[in-house]
């Protein structure tokens, strides 16, 4: 396996209930990147990341089978650490959902759970994981205020913050900015190419748009399969496929 | 990578345990849930069993526990609950229809809410002296069947209009504004629309309501006091008793037998309350079915 | 036109007198709190005429029934609260953890047969308690206790603990049910156990719901009669030994109004102080009740 591959995924395959929702998916990821997953709606898209933390086995009546790799361990045999996998591949999800606490306890949730006890250590790592999302200079002084009461795109970034604070590797948003304005949405895109510089970023969206600004890599997926992989250049200007083509040019989708 | 080090290791292990233990602490307090239910029931069962015959139904109750029936308390439950449900249904429909369709916006609406929300935490002892100070005494009704019906009526009144008023709300507005939009006036759309749709839900929340008030004992003991009655109420002045109240009585006596008596009163009570809860759901069934 | 005037006309003078109607039935229940507080007020007035407020709440006798006459409230309204703590000790803990399994941790298929079997629980009439806890719980606690009386508090205390446990249940788990799965989701997503979820995240974004039913079972014990009228005995006095016999202020309210007192007598008189007392103490709980809801409310 090429050492330049993140998250290898080989032969994966979910069901949800009786429906086959993800089939046969094999992809490597490249890190410090952006990788855009794209795709008409019920494609699969979500289905895909949440396969790489394991969070559809929430789900009653879901099944997986197949691998996936990350830096060289299969993440779906039986050692694997569950609790681990999941602090070190952080989600953002695409509906907002901050904790009903303040601004401090939301951030500081993720480590407290994984043994962080020292206050001095947890208000490091809150502005630590604040500035990296670029919310410090707006919420520095009502740390103890609800999260509530920010506004939509300051609470993605919170939830942004809050998945940095457990030091992941990886980091999966789910269509971050389809419930945000266009001023919010360019914040994030803006620290979605930041982060890139440190983690292994994963975006699903369905605006092609901010794929083509945001994303290194793009996934398409159609009816649960993998249609294409490249970079996202190449995808965009040169598909290799017809449907791809089809859905770039708003053929369907 | 994700082989994590020795101290995190152990910290999965402590917090692995921790999730066990909140699990089985669960399931114990659901366990001792159902188990009480399963023991009360079969206490109930077995000392009732063998005092129940056709003659306890039939008889009156009496010195000797072989000869000692439920037939006056049974009678009187019937009187009192019967009355009950002539004059709390229309009542409690009323003030549900009017909260829901009538009444403005304003404060005095919001405080009758209210009051009827705080009525229904009242104990049912409090509704039993009111109803002595106000029906038995001042009323001088004495300590008759309208006395105890007419305090049940009060007990009840806020379930039923909460259940009414919900089942007020489920009517779809679509439906009252093709109405209004046909000419209709209020008491048209409430009476021709609203209540039919309605109706069943109301039903079924008095059923359930009135199933409450026949289990009910302190609220009687305060309005009918006298516990030996031999006598079934011919009229709504006459004196009364009641299931639960026979039942008291049969559980103070010190002689065992009368235990089972008390047991066996249990069993016809309970008996009466499947009864009405079936009627209830059974309706409630039968309207969901329509309504798909 | 002519008749559409008279019919319209006819039609408003319907209408008006069917919502005066309604009103009025609406009004009934404003009536009836009025008339609560009226005939409390009014007879326990006449009460307050004969004995002293002072040793009302001050005496720590109560014994209006014997020979010489005291009319210290202490007793009863301790022995009230003695029962609804061991009551609470049952169903708090079986409550809330019920709540929890049935709302976190049952399949669905499981939750839709328990759920209603649970609510039995509170159908039951609470005289069938009382004789669950006469005939069952005492003689099967005194294989454990010998020395406890035939009459005794604790068994009355923990009877009327399961008798409310679908109350803490039922409230709880529905407080919890209302907690959106995005939350959960946004935990399980840091890698959090079930139970971190659950301890961290659901029961404190439901905590508002799950303190109301907690206060809800508080005035429901409180309030409740038969059960301490057949278990818990007819002599109140200050102890802390639940092994002994007590007697409540709805237990005392019971054998008053069987012992036939004339009416109009003092004795006649003590159902409403006593009730007036009762009354009292449910509505200050609920009002803290709803006090300390607001205070916890989460909104989301």
């Amino acid at each position: 396996m090429p050492s330049d591959v993140k998250i290898d995924v080989r032969g994966l395959n979910v069901w949800l209930g009786d429906n086959h929702v993800l089939k046969n998916i094999e992809v490597g990821l490249k890190p410090n990147a952006v990788t855009a997953v794209m795709g008409p709606s019920g494609c699969g898209k979500t289905t895909f990341i949440r396969a790489i933390n394991r969070l559809n086995e929430l789900i009653e009546g879901s099944r997986t089978t197949g691998e996936i790799y990350i830096d060289g361990e299969n993440i779906y045999s039986k050692e694997t650490n569950i609790y681990e996998l999941r602090r070190r591949v952080g989600m953002v999800f695409q509906k907002i959902n901050p904790f009903p606490k303040s601004i401090f306890d939301n951030v500081a949730f993720g480590p407290r759970i994984h043994g962080v006890e020292s206050e001095e250590e947890l208000q490091k790592i809150v502005e630590r994981s604040l500035r990296e999302a670029a919310l410090w200079d707006e919420v520095y002084d009502r740390l103890k205020d609800s999260a509530l009461d920010l506004s939509g795109g300051q609470q993605q970034r919170l939830c942004i913050a809050r998945a940095l604070a457990v030091n992941p590797e990886i980091i999966l948003l789910d269509e971050p900015c389809s419930a945000l304005d266009p001023a919010a949405t360019a914040k994030i895109e803006a620290l979605m190419r930041k982060l890139a510089e440190k983690y292994t970023v994963i975006i699903v969206t369905h605006n092609m748009q901010q794929a083509a600004r945001v994303s290194d890599f793009t996934v398409f997926l159609y009816l649960g399969e993998l249609v294409e992989y490249g970079s996202t250049k190449s995808v965009f200007e040169n598909p290799k496929s017809e449907l791809t083509e089809k859905y770039i040019t708003g053929e369907f989708g | 990578m994700m082989v994590t080090r020795k101290s995190s290791r152990k910290r999965s292990v402590v917090r692995k345990v921790k999730g066990g233990i909140l699990y089985s602490l669960c399931l114990i307090g659901i366990i001792i849930g159902l188990v009480s239910l399963a023991i009360l029931l079969y206490d109930a069962f077995a000392d009732g069993l063998p005092w129940l015959d056709f003659q306890f139904l039939i008889s009156f109750p009496s010195r000797f526990p072989e000869q000692a029936g439920i037939l006056a308390a049974l009678f009187g439950s019937i009187w009192v609950v019967g009355l009950t449900a002539i004059i709390s249904f229309p009542l409690g429909v009323g003030t549900a229809l009017y909260l829901e369709e009538y009444a403005p916006q304003n404060r005095l609406t919001s405080f009758i809410q209210l009051n009827i929300a705080n009525l229904a935490g009242v104990p049912s002892i409090v509704y039993g002296i009111l109803g002595l100070g106000l029906f038995v005494e001042a009323l001088a009704l004495g300590r008759s069947v309208l006395a105890g019906a007419l305090t049940m009526t009060l007990l009840i009144l806020p379930v039923i209009i909460i259940a009414s008023q919900e089942a007020i709300r489920s009517v779809p507005r679509a439906y009252r504004e093709g109405a209004y939009a046909l000419g209709a006036t209020r008491w048209q759309v409430t009476r021709g629309i609203v209540l039919p749709q309605a109706f069943p839900g109301m039903l079924t929340g008095t059923i359930l309501a009135l199933s409450r008030a026949i289990g009910e004992a302190a609220p009687m003991i305060a309005i009918a006091a006298l516990v030996y009655v031999r006598f079934v109420p011919t009229g709504p002045l006459d004196r009364f008793t009641v299931m639960p109240i026979q039942i008291f009585n049969w559980v103070s006596l010190p002689q065992p037998e009368f235990r089972g008596l008390a047991a066996a009163g249990i069993l016809v009570l309970l008996a009466v309350l499947l009864g009405m809860n079936s009627i209830a759901i059974f309706i409630r069934n039968r309207y969901q079915k329509r309504a798909r | 036109m002519h008749t559409f005037g008279a019919r319209k006309r006819a039609r408003h003078v319907r209408e008006w007198i069917i919502e005066k109607l309604l009103f009025a039935s609406a009004i009934v229940s404003v009536f009836t709190t009025l008339a609560i507080l009226g005939v409390l007020l009014f007879e326990a007035m006449d009460f307050f005429n004969q004995v002293s407020i002072l040793e009302f709440f001050t005496e720590t006798r109560w014994t209006p029934l014997f020979k010489p006459q005291h009319f210290g409230i202490l007793p009863l309204v301790w022995d009230t609260i003695l029962v609804t703590i061991i009551a609470l000790i049952v169903a708090v803990p079986v409550g809330l953890g019920s709540a929890i399994f049935l709302s976190e941790y049952a399949p669905d298929r499981l939750r839709r047969i328990v759920k209603p079997v649970l609510e039995i629980l509170a159908g039951v009439p609470t005289v069938v308690y009382g004789y669950f806890a006469l005939t069952f719980v005492t003689p099967f606690l005194q294989n454990f206790f010998p020395e406890m009386i035939v009459f005794n508090a604790l068994s009355a205390g923990l009877v009327m603990g399961v008798m409310i446990i679908p109350m803490v249940s039922s409230l709880s788990e529905d407080a919890m049910l209302a907690v959106p799965q995005s939350f959960r989701e946004g935990a399980y997503a840091l890698g959090a156990h079930k139970h971190e979820v659950v301890l961290r995240i659901v029961v404190p974004s439901a905590l508002s719901g799950i303190v109301a039913s907690f206060i809800l079972a508080i005035s429901r014990a409180i309030g409740e009669t038969m059960i301490v009228s057949i278990a818990a005995g007819s002599t109140p006095k200050l102890t802390i030994n639940p092994l002994e016999s007590i007697q409540t202020m709805t237990g005392y309210i019971t054998q008053i109004s069987l012992g036939e007192a004339p009416f109009g007598s003092l004795e006649y008189r003590t159902i409403f102080s006593v009730g007036l007392t009762l009354f009292i103490m449910v509505l200050v709980v609920n009002l803290i009740g709803q006090w300390v809801a607001r205070r916890y409310w989460k909104r989301y």
